[in-house]
């Protein structure tokens, strides 16, 4: 009777946890309602400021603890900028640090259980590539004027070639931030979603203590398993975006291949 | 099996609310597109907020502090320099000294040689003179020996001289036998 019921008795809400919802009460979501979006960014603001203003208080010339990891974080950026869009790039490197800021704790913050992930969400990233794409374009415009336009076309590929190869890398180009923000949302939202397909399967054992016995210690393992790849996904994505975001700029300051 | 059961009727019962829950939210949140400018309108706020942190508060003041570190490092690193050289100076100086002190020791040896030598000499001349003085000395009372000697020959040869002329049976002339004596005796 128990086997009859599990099928229904199993829980399966993965997409539960990314639902937007009001803070207080239960009404409409208007553009200004606090929701648990705006909590959970909040929560990374506040992060952000814990570690980068209250961790470098002291400007210790031999850093704490906390003052090493936030001068790691900004050594980090800092060189990722300078060696991929070169020295000219250093100019944008607040933007870029706000923006791996935000994703690295909001990815990490995503992992506390019964949070909620604010990068799993394509309208989050897709603002977040949206900018980037807006003011890389625009800045290798300014930069270049239509020199920036060298860009789509390839001159070390034979003549022939170029025309279709120039389509090509429009194509590509305009691509960019979807591929961009889908690729860190995706991420995002398809491991937290097979954790929460996972849980729905381990209070098997309270409905049928014969499959449970296998199930349920197997779900447990894999709930682990996955969760520590989150934690690296988390941190490597926020990295993925960043770094592509340190190439699109330097595609734009300096267009010619 | 009692409690069995019971759990999975309360298990049916949560998802019969689940999917009452479920009815009113179809699909992926994230397609909600009613939440979007909600979503944009925080992510914004919180964007801009994290970047006036960023760009006012903590990037000048972690790039400050890596700057003065690098600054106390290159300072640490150029006292190490400096000391390291005043060190390499302080050992020539040392071996110098050292050097200075050697050959003044030597100066000093030779001068005291000198000295040494230059007593020794007057000694030795002093010696010398005593010597040579003992030895004229020594010569002329051997001359003068010889000469008494030479005389009490002459006073024995005249004798002689006399008395055989006597023993002869003549008389002897004493001046006459004196200058056949003298004559004698010088050739």
């Amino acid at each position: 009777m128990a086997t009859q019921e599990h099928g229904e008795g199993l829980v399966f809400h993965p997409m539960d946890q990314f639902s937007i919802r009001p803070l207080f009460g239960d009404g409409a979501i208007h553009m200004y309602t606090p929701t648990n979006a705006t909590l959970w960014m909040a929560f990374s603001v506040l992060c952000i400021f814990t570690l980068f203003v209250l961790g470098t208080r002291g400007r210790a010339t031999v850093p704490s603890r906390i003052q090493s990891v936030a001068e790691l974080g900004y050594g980090f950026i800092h060189k990722m900028v300078a060696d991929v869009a070169g020295k000219d790039g250093l100019k944008y490197f607040p933007y870029i640090f706000t923006v791996f800021c935000f994703i690295v704790f909001s990815n990490f913050l995503g992992l506390l259980p019964k949070s909620f992930t604010s990068t799993s969400h394509v309208a989050v990233t897709g603002l977040l590539a949206i900018v980037v794409f807006v003011t890389v374009t625009v800045i290798g415009f300014v930069k270049n004027g239509a020199g920036f336009l060298a860009l789509f076309w390839i001159d070390s590929a034979p003549l022939p070639l170029r025309p279709l190869l120039a389509v090509i890398e429009v194509i590509s180009y305009f691509v960019r931030p979807v591929s961009h923000s889908i690729r860190l949302a995706g991420n995002m939202m398809a491991g937290h979603a097979v954790i929460k397909v996972f849980a729905a399967f381990t209070p098997l054992i309270l409905i049928s203590t014969g499959i449970g016995v296998i199930v349920t210690p197997l779900s447990i393992v894999a709930i682990s398993a996955i969760y520590a790849l989150e934690v690296l996904v988390a941190f490597i994505q926020a990295y993925v975006f960043t770094i592509l975001t340190c190439v699109y700029l330097k595609d734009a300051l300096h267009p010619h291949h | 099996m009692a409690s069995t059961t019971q759990a999975a009727s309360e298990a049916a019962g949560n998802a019969a609310g689940a999917a009452g829950h479920a009815a009113e939210k179809v699909g992926m949140p994230q397609l909600d597109f009613a939440t979007y400018p909600n979503q944009i309108f925080w992510l914004v706020v919180a964007l801009i907020a994290i970047y006036l942190i960023l760009s006012r508060v903590a990037l000048p003041r972690i790039g400050g502090i890596l700057a003065d570190r690098q600054g106390a490092i290159t300072n640490d690193i150029a006292a190490a320099e400096d000391l390291k050289q005043k060190a390499v100076e302080a050992e020539a100086a040392y071996g110098k000294a050292l050097t200075d002190a050697r050959s003044e020791a030597s100066r000093i040896v030779a001068e005291a040689r000198d000295e040494i030598q230059k007593d020794l000499d007057v000694a030795i001349a002093k010696a010398d003179a005593e010597i040579a003085a003992k030895s004229a000395e020594s010569a002329r009372r051997i001359d003068e020996i010889r000469a008494s000697a030479a005389a009490n020959v002459t006073e024995v040869a005249r004798d002689t001289a006399a008395a055989i002329v006597a023993a002869l049976g003549s008389k002897a002339d004493a001046k006459a036998v004196d200058a056949a004596v003298t004559a004698r005796l010088k050739g």
